[in-house]
């Protein structure tokens, strides 16, 4: 069954449309990510299945019942808010049983379903705490939980670990998923940042000027990139500008690379390459693979995000991540190596 | 070592001419009250200490009744200004165009720079017997004879909410800018009704405004001479008419005093008794 059924819907505001025909279908107990950077439509289409916004047209369904009628307040559906939106007044208790006063359940049923909760995200015994008591990762967790205990079909996250500090966010990052698995809930999970995206979602939408560009697994969408904006966005790439010279083989920088084609690719175009997808003095009985030579500009050293910044013939620069296994320890600046990409890595999009 | 006492120094000096404003102006002349409240005249016309004029305000049913008619209809002006500003604040907090949020905060200023005599003399020109009102009501046949809208409770009461509002819609509109929409937002998700987000988070959330507003407006009110004279007149009974009367027209400045302590005492109980019931605090509310 599908937790969430979208039905090409669109969103225009008077200035501009947000939101462009967009359709998809999420499973019951999928975490489901949409990615894109900021403008790109996102939280409208947030907005809409959480029913702030009014669709301009189209069909959400969720549980297949259609909700373009059904206020807010009424839907199966809840929002952790990029601020968290924790309501500042009351103790951590009387926000997560916020929802369930609203529902008119009893009190000691509204007391164990609260002390029940808040032992799932580790925060027992935290009942009677203020709000502004409470550190960034425990008030997320609150916030989670004050939204779980309703209960929904589908929970809507709002970049909420955007506010958190780095290390807090990648425990964050697990704990999310720990949770999600717990409860079995959908979640459908809002970002820009593509590590948190990929860490945690079964499935990924990425969005770009109000439209889907691909719907795949994060692995999917790494390795087999649909378009250009999609392997820029997921992951790092080079970008090389290149000419189609035939089939399966295309000139850039003066070096010939061959690819596994994409058809309609038109004669002038952009290869990608991914500076993990380089090897350095790569070993000759590697077969289906390009290699040409660099020189090294520098090294920028980053702990496991170590990279090379290399010239290819034209001064082209080329980033080529540098495992920091001792392999390659003797490298320096001014050297000349060689380096390879084998075919399947190297990707050709049309020039936008 | 030498700077530290400097900085003292400093520290006293610029509180100097506060602390002599509030003691020569203030606190010396409060004593003097005090003190003069407790004196009357013995039969032989000399000062003596006792407990007269306090006991005159107990024995006198309408010194006592106007004391509580004032407190009552302070309170109940007190509610009716907070429930009429609170739209009006949260309409140019929350609901309206960010540009025209300022024109309108200084439309509701503007009144202010007009004193408040002049603002209360533009009512009585509305009001009176042969005032505007009157002669439209005239014109379109409504009535035959002029009437007087002047001189009663109802009248008083709108001028007291008229004058007081600015005190309100300030500190209201202050803390509700600092409220984030997506509390109301949040709220609505996890099922709330409008009522609900309107009593549960709204109210809670402003109300340190609405404590601090609804003191000095409760203050204001109570101690207000100028529109119960003016709109209510003769009949307005307000208890600041009655320490004005001992004051000027018997000069009795021990009965005046009396009473001036009284309402005094008065004031700070009500507003005492307000906060325990209401569960708020001063201290969060002069914030």
């Amino acid at each position: 069954m599908n937790s969430l059924d979208i039905k090409s819907l669109r969103k225009e505001f008077a200035d501009h449309l947000a939101v462009k025909k967009i359709s998809l279908q999420v499973k019951q107990g999928e975490f489901f990510s949409i990615l894109g950077p900021s403008g790109c439509g996102k939280t409208t289409l947030l907005r809409m299945i959480s029913g702030f916004l009014q669709p301009s047209s189209g069909d959400i369904l969720i549980n297949d019942k259609l909700m373009n009628n059904v206020p807010a307040n009424k839907r199966p559906v809840n929002l952790v808010f990029q601020n968290l939106a924790l309501f500042p007044m009351m103790n951590v208790y009387e926000n997560i049983a916020f929802g369930l006063k609203r529902r008119k359940v009893a009190k000691n049923i509204i007391d164990k379903k609260v002390k029940d909760i808040l032992e799932k995200v580790h925060l027992s015994g935290y009942e009677n705490k203020d709000i502004s008591s409470l550190s960034g990762g425990q008030k997320q967790r609150v916030a989670i939980a004050r939204s779980l205990i309703l209960e929904p079909s589908i929970l809507l996250l709002d970049e909420p670990l955007g506010a958190l500090d780095l290390k807090l966010r990648e425990s964050m990052k697990i704990e999310l998923k720990k949770l999600q698995n717990e409860f079995g809930t959908t979640f459908i999970y809002i970002t820009h940042d593509q590590s948190e995206a990929l860490v945690m979602s079964d499935r990924v939408a990425v969005m770009n000027a109000g439209v889907f560009e691909q719907i795949d697994t994060p692995q999917n969408l790494y390795a087999k990139p649909k378009t250009a904006f999609v392997a820029s966005f997921v992951g790092e790439s080079n970008i090389l500008k290149a000419k189609k010279i035939s089939e399966n083989k295309v000139k850039s920088q003066e070096l010939e690379f061959k690819v596994n084609f994409i058809d309609e690719v038109q004669e002038e175009c952009s290869l990608f390459i991914r500076p993990e997808a380089i090897i350095i003095n790569p070993d000759e009985k590697i077969k289906d693979i390009n290699i040409f030579e660099v020189n090294i500009k520098n090294i920028l050293f980053d702990g496991s995000n170590t990279k090379l910044l290399a010239l290819m013939s034209k001064n082209k620069e080329l980033m080529i991540s540098l495992p920091q296994n001792k392999q390659f320890k003797e490298l320096q600046k001014g050297d000349k190596i060689k380096v390879g990409v084998s075919f399947e890595d190297c990707k050709v999009f049309n020039v936008k | 070592m030498l700077s530290d006492i400097r900085f003292k120094l400093g520290v006293y000096l610029l509180l100097l001419p506060v602390l002599l404003w509030l003691f020569l102006l203030i606190v010396i002349p409060q004593f003097e009250l005090l003190l003069l409240s407790f004196q009357a005249e013995d039969d032989y016309g000399e000062l003596v200490w006792s407990f007269e004029n306090y006991k005159e305000f107990f024995v006198n049913e309408i010194y006592w009744y106007t004391f509580i008619r004032t407190a009552a209809y302070a309170i109940f002006v007190t509610f009716l200004t907070f429930v009429v500003t609170f739209p009006v604040a949260f309409y140019i907090t929350k609901i309206v165009n960010k540009k025209y949020a300022l024109f309108l905060s200084i439309l509701l200023l503007l009144p202010f720079w007009v004193s408040e005599l002049v603002r209360v003399y533009g009512w009585t020109i509305l009001l009176r017997e042969s005032g505007i009102i009157n002669y439209f009501l005239q014109e379109f046949g409504f009535t035959s004879k002029g009437i007087e809208l002047l001189y009663n409770d109802t009248s008083m009461i709108m001028g007291l909410v008229y004058t007081s509002m600015l005190f309100m819609v300030v500190p209201i509109m202050s803390a509700l800018e600092g409220m984030d929409d997506s509390f109301i937002e949040a709220a609505y998700d996890l099922g709330a009704s409008k009522f609900t987000i309107f009593f549960k988070i709204i109210i809670p959330y402003a109300s340190s405004g609405i404590v601090s507003g609804s003191i000095v407006v409760f203050m204001l009110t109570l101690g207000n001479y100028l529109t119960p004279n003016l709109i209510g007149g003769k009949n307005s009974l307000w208890f600041t008419e009655q320490i004005y009367n001992e004051f000027i027209a018997s000069l009795n400045w021990n009965q005046g005093s009396a009473f001036g302590f009284l309402l005094l005492i008065l004031s700070s109980l009500i507003i005492f008794i307000a906060l325990k019931i209401s569960k708020q605090s001063l201290a969060k509310a002069l914030r």
